[in-house]
Parts: structure tokens; C-alpha cells; sequence
């Protein structure tokens, strides 16, 4: 009941973000690092079966010990840090970018607009994401683009549901209706008074869309569909590795944690973003 | 019959990042057995907290320090969690101020009304119906006999209000908090549960707590007043003695912005060469699919006619449902009329906002009710302001900075708001915030919704205050929309009664106390509370009006 009426202004809300934070952003940059410059430092190459034995253990040679084949296993992670990070990361911000801009669209536009959007988008859904995936690899190959593409398409529905649902909210708040009897535009609407009003959760829903593209990219591999051998990407790693799990041997754990340290790092990032605190409160 | 209530430096505080801070602080007071002691004071005063405290309960983030609250000889804040469950909804009851938002809707109302006799085991079911039937009978409610079989969207809010009230006595407790009971309610709606209230309490003996902003309700329920503000208490005394020598100098502001007083916009009074701004004709509205005479499914407003000239303020009256929001609506432009039309300035303004020019968009401005919804909580309050200068008169840099400086002066808003978020505001500054943004637009119109209702009654009579002086400076018009009858005769030249959708009558300023009026002006001025003792009861003896259906 009793609020705290001094309230931060814009200077302090730029305040530096607390350690989680902190600590999310350093492990992001250090493998979006490695996924860009990483291959070219490595002395050891990831397609180099050498004399070593399989599944060998963490050795002076090979830090996180051997793959199923005799390759080292920290170069095999470091080549897929780039699949993994580049495809995750872009397929992710696609389908939230497009699926929230949509959404947008759909919330501040005539009733029609919003309903053949929404039963679009419905329609897409309804169709199994491995099928689909399955029939537009088919349909046009397995390339870098087209994985990207496919699991944007696959997680647009998802995010629009989310960012429709808020955005119809924000949409009824008075102050958009202020805003439409000043006679703004629909863009000014959609940019300035519904959009800053649901980033917040949007953001947090791009962690998980994250985790989610991650766990499709690993299964598209599975599956042969996804980065073709003899390049991998981390989830791929994880299985054809899935030998060593007896073991519990380095090439299974090391994938494994990659992909934890990941998904965790993003999601501790983005629920500690400056400025969070002071737009709490935006969506009710 | 009702407990003996002693209540000794009672202390609340509330968690924040700088550590615990006090919102009660140090209350003392003692409830006779039958008496009803009112809690008065803004929000953020403290009432409510100090309410359930005395139920030995505090809400999140907050912790009950120190004080002992004794009822019929036990202290509550004593006990353990376990017993005091055990007390609450049988010693003590709580009646909350939305009851819409209280009651389950997937419950008929005879089963939620049993409910805390069933609890505490007090009686069978049987045993627990026959009392609340007698209950519905003395609170007066229609049907009392089969009224328990209806869901809750079957009946009004002043049932509901009433139905509560009946769950809150079906265990006969020692104390009954009455949280804002009658607050979301319309006068005439109002009137009747606070009779109803009045006699159930009165038969019983019934030992309460009446918590409200509002000194003319609170007149009439309570044997004594405890004012307070920001948790600390102003004043205690005899009802008669606060309302007639308040002695605290707080009191004696809450007294003052209670009565009704008159504030003088000086120029409309001569208005014969006066210019028509707007003009409203038989104008129809409403929602739904239209059909093929041309009429929505839902018709709100019907046959609506009225004028409004340059520098004058109409207030439009009506109670909730009546279709004043509608009509300014559509006068905004945001709902299109079905039927009639609106000239403004003489031209015919066209019926959906797409169609209107910039500049008749800037000519009509509307300002509403929640501040809270209206101001975005994404924006600081220059980026609100600067947005209708930039849009509207093209302003930017140093003159943008100039007239945003000179808006918040002209709303009587410190210049350190500027850079804040509407969060970091008041509920009063963030009204103020909302209508320099209309200023911004140097509108002539200014629709005004319930601009005041939401806030406390001290905030409010400065908000209408600004509004009265704005248009003294500016020569500003306003159609200004209320339900409080009092608020709008302050500050308009004529009032236009609404009910269902009519336009009834209007009213114009020199005949406010003049009669004869129509019935239901007349319904609604009796209804307004008055601020003396005594005025219920002479309204239960004199108003035998056709029966309410509240």
C-alpha cells in the first residue's frame, strides 16, 4: 500500500547490473568468442584421429580427453561452439524478433487482421515441428541457412501466442488509447507504447525459446537432418558420443556442461538486464 | 453482543531495501461493546493496515512489531498462528470493499455465506441456512428465501455488499471490520447498505470497525472517529465533536475538502455572446455487431442532445452503467455513432478518429479516471509531455524543454518529476501528470472522466481546484464526467442528468438548490450523504421512494 515515492530516475536506472548478471553476460562472451575466433587459435584440429586412444580420459594432450573416434574433444567443442551458438542464437532472436513484431501488429490493428494472423500462426502450429522440419530439409537440403530458417518458422508460434496475449493487455491500458485519439500511427503505437510495456517477459521467453532451439538442434542432428558430419554441433557432440556415458567419460560431460553453461548463461543475463527493476511493473 | 476492544501501541512495519519502516506507528485506542469506531485518513494512512492488524493479520512484507490487541479480554497478537486462524471469520470478521472480487463465481451464494459456520463447526448446515435466511431478512434483501441459490453475477453489487455482510455475522463475532464497504458503490445504491449495515449492526449489538476515506459515510456509522495519517493517529474523539470542533489541524483539512463548496470559473455566467463549441445531436451509440436497421446489438446511448459553449463546464451524472463514458466516448471519437451527430466549432466532426484531421484531434482532448492505466509506465513524464508538443505544434529542442517546464508549473508539479517514471509518483501528481498532457495539446475541449474518484478526498478538491483555475486562465471547456453529484456542482455551469442511456434533464447552476427538479435528480441529491449526524436516519424516515433494485 505505501509505495516508495522516490522513484529512480534515468541515471540510476543505468546502474550497472548485479553479479548473476555479470556473471551470465561473461560466459556468453566467452563462447560467442570462441564460437568466432576460436577455430583459428587451436592447435589441435577436431578431425584429427591421431594415435589416441577412444574415449581416452583428460590428459596433458588432450584436456577434455577423446571422442568416440580418437579426436580431441576441447576441439571438437570449439568447432561447435559455432553451430551450436551462431544457429541457436540466430534462429532464437528470428523467431522472437518476427513472432513479437507480429504480434505487435496483430494487437494494435483491425479485428480481421489480428484473427487471420493469429489463425495463421495456428495453423502452423498445428503442424509437428520435427515433420515440418523434416519436410522443409527435404524440400530445399541441409544447409546452415535452412536450419536457422527452420527453427525460426518452428518457434515464431509460440512467441507470438505469448507477445499477443500481453500485447492485447497493454493494448486496452488508457494510455494507448490516448495515444490513438492523438492520432498516432499504428507503428508509433505498436514501437513506443506497447513494445517497451512487454520486453520484459518477451526477453525472459527468449531464454527459454533458446533452450528449446538448442534441444531441436540436437535432435535435427540426431535425426541426420541437422550439421552434417563430420562437423557437429554440441548436441550432436552429446550423442555421438552417447558410447562414453557409461564411463561417465569426458566426452559426454563436457558437450553436456557446454550446453548447461549456455542456456544458463543466457537465461541469468536476461533476467538480470539493467533497467528490469524500474520497468517492473509495466505488464500487470 | 460485542467484545470490549483495547488496542495499545500497536506498531506495523514493512520491509524495504533501507530496512523496515513503521506504517503504523504506536496506536492506542478502546472500542466500547456495540460501538462502531471509524478509521479515517488517506490511502496510504495506515486504516487498513491497523484493520488487520486487529485481526492479528499483516499483509506481505509486512510484520506486526510491537502493541497488543485485547478483545473481550484475550490478546490476539499473542496466540499462536493456529488460534488466531481460529478466531478469524468467528471472533473477528472481515468485510472487504470489492465484494464483486470477494466471492467466488463458481459457488452459489447460500454456500459462501454458510461457509464460516461450517469452518469453525459452529452449527450444521441445516442450522446455518435457517440464519441466513433471517440474516437476508434483516439486511434486506429482495427474495430473502431463495436469494442463496443465485450466483454471484446474478445480483448487484449492493446485494453482493449485503450478502457479505450477512457471512460476516452468520457467527455472531465479537468485532466486524468494515473495510471500505460501501466505497465501489452508487449513491443511491450506497444509501440503501449503509441502512441495511446500520440496522444489522444496531440489532446485534455487534462491536465494529469501520474503515473509509470518506467523512460524510463515516458520519453516519460510527459512535467515534480515529483520524489517521501516515500511521500515526491525528485525532480521537466523539463523532459529533470531530465533525463540528475538529481540533487537529489535518482533521480541519479533511473537513474542508469534505464540504461542498462552490469554485468559481468567473466567465461563463455571461453567455449570451458566448460561441458554440459543441453540439451534440440526438446522438445514439453503442457495442456489438449492427444490424440491419443500423443499430448495434447493445445500445448505449440513446437520443443524447445538448450544447456547450466556449469556456463553459457541463457535467454529465449518471450511475455506473448510466452511458456517460460512452457518450464521452464518443465525442472522442473512439466508438462510432450509430445515429446523430457532433458539430464542434461549428463543423461536423466525422464519427471515427481515422477520419478526423490533426487538428480537430488536438481540439478535443480526453483525460480519464486511472491515472495509473493512463500515464505509460514504460515513459518519464517529459517523454508523456513532449510527445503531443512534438506531434501536434512540432516543437523540439530548447522551446520543447521550455514548454514542458512551463506545463508542470502550470499543474503545480515540482520540476523534479520530470525525469521520473509515473510509478515514482503520487496518485495526485499523477493526475496532475495526466492533465498537463492534455494541456500539452492546447486543446478547447477537455473530456474529463471521473478525473477525481480515484483519489483521496484532501488530493481531489486540489485536483478540482486546478481544473477550476485552468479554465479561469486558459478559458478552457470541459464536459466533465462524474458519478459524485457534489464533485460536479463544484465545478460545472450546468449538469446534464443521465440514466440507462437517456439524457433526463439538465440542470443549470443558478437552480442546483432550486426546485422542482425530475425524481431522479432529486433521488441522486438526497442520496449524497451529508456531513452532519443524524442525516441517515431522517433519510430512512423521509425516503420511501419506489424500492430499489440495488
Amino acid at each position: 500500500m505505501t509505495r516508495n515515492m522516490t522513484s529512480p530516475t534515468l541515471a540510476q536506472r543505468q546502474t550497472a547490473m548485479n553479479w548473476p548478471g555479470k556473471l551470465g553476460l561473461a560466459i556468453l562472451l566467452l563462447w560467442l568468442i570462441t564460437a568466432l575466433v576460436g577455430p583459428s587459435l587451436m592447435q589441435q584440429d577436431g578431425t584429427d584421429m591421431g594415435e589416441a586412444a577412444v574415449f581416452a580420459a583428460s590428459s596433458a594432450e588432450h584436456w577434455l580427453g577423446t571422442d568416440y573416434l580418437g579426436r580431441d574433444m576441447l576441439a571438437r567443442i570449439i568447432q561447435g561452439a559455432r553451430y551450436t551458438v551462431g544457429i541457436a542464437l540466430l534462429a532464437t532472436l528470428l523467431a522472437s524478433g518476427i513472432g513479437t513484431t507480429l504480434a505487435l501488429l496483430a494487437a494494435a490493428s483491425k479485428p480481421w487482421i489480428d484473427a487471420s494472423l493469429s489463425r495463421g500462426i495456428d495453423t502452423l502450429t498445428s503442424v509437428p515441428s520435427k515433420m515440418l522440419a523434416l519436410i522443409l530439409v527435404a524440400a530445399f537440403g541441409s544447409s546452415l541457412p535452412m536450419l536457422i530458417m527452420t527453427a525460426a518458422v518452428i518457434y515464431i508460434p509460440g512467441a507470438f501466442r505469448i507477445a499477443r496475449s500481453l500485447a492485447v493487455n497493454i493494448n486496452a491500458m488508457d494510455y494507448v488509447t490516448v495515444a490513438r485519439t492523438r492520432g498516432e500511427g499504428r507503428w508509433y503505437i505498436m514501437r513506443h507504447e506497447i513494445l517497451p510495456n512487454i520486453i520484459n517477459p518477451m526477453l525472459a521467453d527468449l531464454g527459454l525459446r533458446f533452450v528449446y532451439v538448442v534441444l531441436l538442434l540436437a535432435s535435427l542432428s540426431f535425426l541426420g537432418l541437422g550439421v552434417q558430419p563430420p562437423d557437429a554441433d554440441w548436441g550432436s557432440l552429446v550423442r555421438e558420443n552417447i558410447g562414453a556415458l557409461p564411463s561417465a567419460g569426458a566426452a559426454i560431460v563436457a558437450p553436456a556442461l557446454a550446453i548447461a553453461s549456455l542456456t544458463i548463461a543466457v537465461n541469468l543475463l536476461i533476467d538480470n538486464l539493467p533497467g528490469r527493476a524500474a520497468r517492473e511493473g509495466g505488464v500487470h | 453482543m460485542g467484545a470490549q476492544v483495547h488496542v495499545k501501541g500497536l506498531s506495523v512495519v514493512v520491509q524495504t531495501e533501507a530496512g523496515e519502516r513503521a506504517i503504523v506507528d504506536d496506536l492506542n485506542f478502546s472500542i466500547a461493546p456495540g460501538e462502531v469506531l471509524a478509521l479515517i485518513g488517506e490511502s496510504g494512512s495506515g486504516k487498513t493496515t491497523t484493520a488487520l492488524a486487529m485481526m492479528g493479520y499483516a499483509r506481505h512484507g509486512c510484520r506486526i512489531a510491537a502493541g497488543s490487541v485485547s478483545i473481550g479480554g484475550r490478546d490476539i497478537l499473542a496466540l499462536p498462528e493456529v488460534q488466531q486462524r481460529g478466531l478469524r471469520g468467528r471472533q473477528i470478521t472481515y468485510i472487504a470493499q470489492s465484494a464483486a472480487a470477494s466471492f467466488n463465481p463458481s459457488l452459489n451464494l447460500m454456500d459462501q455465506v454458510i461457509e464460516p459456520a461450517l469452518i469453525h463447526q459452529l452449527m450444521t448446515p441445516a442450522q446455518a441456512r435457517t440464519k441466513a435466511v433471517a440474516l437476508f431478512h434483516s439486511l434486506s434483501l429482495p427474495d430473502p428465501e431463495t436469494i442463496g441459490s443465485r450466483y454471484p453475477h446474478q445480483v448487484s453489487g449492493g446485494q453482493l455488499q449485503r450478502l457479505m455482510a450477512a457471512m460476516a455475522l452468520i457467527t455472531d463475532p465479537d468485532l466486524v471490520i468494515l473495510d471500505e464497504p460501501t466505497t465501489a458503490l452508487d449513491v443511491t445504491t450506497q444509501i440503501e447498505v449503509l441502512r441495511a449495515f446500520r440496522r444489522a449492526v444496531r440489532e446485534r449489538g455487534t462491536t465494529a470497525v469501520y474503515v473509509s476515506h470518506d467523512l460524510a459515510v463515516v458520519a453516519q456509522m460510527a459512535d467515534h472517529i480515529l483520524v489517521l495519517r501516515d500511521g500515526t493517529m491525528r485525532e480521537l474523539g466523539a463523532t459529533e465533536q470531530i465533525i463540528s470542533t475538529p481540533e487537529n489541524e489535518y482533521t480541519q483539512r479533511l473537513l474542508a475538502a469534505a464540504r461542498p463548496r462552490q469554485r468559481d470559473a468567473g466567465s461563463a455566467t455571461d453567455r449570451t455572446d458566448a460561441q458554440l463549441l459543441l453540439e451534440v445531436a440526438d446522438l445514439s451509440a453503442g457495442y456489438g455487431p449492427i444490424d440491419r436497421q443500423g443499430q448495434p446489438s447493445s445500445l448505449i446511448l440513446q437520443d443524447i442532445s445538448f450544447k456547450l459553449y466556449r469556456g463553459q463546464a457541463i457535467g454529465v451524472i449518471g450511475e455506473s452503467g448510466s452511458g456517460k463514458t460512452t457518450l464521452a466516448r464518443a465525442v472522442a471519437g473512439l466508438i462510432k455513432p450509430c445515429k446523430g451527430q457532433i458539430k464542434f466549432n461549428g463543423r461536423e466532426l466525422p464519427a471515427s478518429l481515422t477520419e478526423r484531421s490533426k487538428d480537430e484531434l488536438r481540439r478535443v482532448q480526453i483525460v480519464f479516471q486511472m491515472a495509473d492505466t493512463a500515464l505509460n509506465p514504460a515513459q518519464t513524464i517529459t517523454a508523456i509531455l513532449a510527445r503531443p508538443l512534438q506531434f501536434y505544434l512540432g516543437l523540439s529542442g530548447k522551446a520543447l524543454q521550455q514548454r514542458i517546464k512551463q506545463l508542470l508549473d502550470l499543474v503545480q508539479l515540482p520540476a523534479a518529476t520530470a525525469q521520473r517514471l509515473p510509478g515514482g509518483l503520487s496518485g495526485g501528481q499523477k493526475q496532475r501528470a495526466n492533465l498537463a498532457r492534455a494541456l500539452a495539446a492546447e486543446p478547447d475541449l477537455i473530456l474529463c472522466d471521473e478525473v477525481t474518484s480515484a483519489l483521496d478526498t484532501v488530493v481531489g478538491a486540489a485536483v478540482l481546484d486546478l481544473i477550476a483555475e485552468l479554465r479561469r486562465e486558459l478559458g478552457l471547456s470541459y464536459l466533465f464526467i462524474s458519478h459524485d453529484l457534489q464533485t460536479v456542482r463544484s465545478v460545472c455551469d450546468e449538469i446534464v442528468v443521465m440514466q440507462h442511456g437517456r439524457l433526463l434533464t439538465q440542470v443549470a447552476r443558478a437552480d442546483y438548490d432550486r426546485g422542482p427538479h425530475h425524481p431522479y435528480y432529486e433521488l441522486l441529491a438526497r442520496s449524497v450523504p451529508e456531513l452532519r449526524r443524524g442525516w441517515l436516519d431522517e433519510q430512512m424516515q423521509s425516503l420511501h421512494g419506489p424500492p430499489s433494485n440495488s
